[in-house]
């Protein structure tokens, strides 16, 4: 079916990855730099199930399956904790929220 | 086949740049979404027809339903200053740069490796099942434990601290 080449495959899931990290590391908004974290994660699952294809065995499948899961409990835990920066800072810059001091 | 896996890829890197370079919230997620079905066409020619089912359903469906309902929630259309500073090019070239760097570096390690032929069967939900539950039955019950924990967490906090009103006794 597929003959594009093992390097290829690869190489796709790494553009994926860096995409991701340039997100992360260029945006302030939290939005997004969650949905990068998303980007990356998913990238990682991709290069498992390319490693699963390529030696025929289920166990990067079922390593995908695991990082759904972590992704599902980091993203609930994580939009979360943006709800309550908003309500707290009116803002979802990351940088009005360098201080742990009690705004109250 | 080869020129489908090209196709889905190509689409999938152009809009995860659009969703990573946009300014308003629901477009980049709407384009994040487009990616990931692009991703699951890739997934789907990889032989992994279970786990696109699980990229469409999960990842597109539930995920990103949820960031999209917080973003509508939150009603985030205003640009603030502080990102549309961040967002000139003197600011993202260095990070931008940096990242590309690593990029080549893995393109480089890439090339040196040396390259076996992949022959294709597809690997069925019940080959994955069947080593789920008896290879990775402690990770399964990790994994549960921490959905569970995830739970309490969102639940947590996501509740509204009560106010108390009183017309005499005001609680701050």
């Amino acid at each position: 079916m597929l003959t594009v080449s093992i390097e290829t495959q690869i190489l796709f899931a790494g553009i994926l990855f860096f995409l991701g990290l340039i997100g992360l590391l260029v945006r302030r908004n939290m939005i997004f730099m969650l949905m990068s974290i998303e980007i990356m994660f998913n990238s990682a699952g991709l290069v498992f199930i390319i490693a699963a294809t390529h030696w025929k065995q289920p166990d990067g499948q079922v390593m995908f399956i695991f990082i759904l899961a972590v992704t599902a409990v980091e993203v609930s835990i994580a939009l979360a904790l943006i709800l309550q920066v908003y309500h707290h800072f009116k803002t979802l810059d990351a940088d009005a929220v360098n201080k742990l001091k009690d705004h109250n | 086949m080869d020129v489908f896996f090209y196709i889905a890829a190509s689409v999938a890197i152009i809009s995860t740049i659009l969703a990573i370079s946009g300014r308003n919230a629901i477009h980049s997620l709407l384009y994040l979404i487009l990616s990931l079905l692009a991703i699951s066409v890739v997934l789907y020619l990889l032989n992994a027809p279970f786990i696109a089912a699980l990229e469409v359903i999960i990842y597109a469906g539930a995920i990103m339903v949820l960031f999209i309902f917080v973003t509508m929630m939150l009603n985030i259309g205003i640009e603030r200053e502080t990102e549309k500073k961040w967002l000139n090019p003197r600011m993202w070239i260095v990070p931008s740069i940096l990242a590309l760097i690593l990029l080549v570096n893995l393109i480089l390690a890439l090339k040196n490796v040396k390259s076996i032929p992949a022959d294709n069967n597809v690997i069925l939900p019940k080959q994955v099942g069947i080593s789920l539950f008896s290879t990775y039955l402690l990770a399964v019950e990790i994994a549960a434990i921490l959905l569970m924990a995830g739970v309490i967490g969102a639940y947590h906090l996501g509740s509204q601290k009560k106010k108390v009103k009183h017309r005499f006794l005001e609680i701050k």
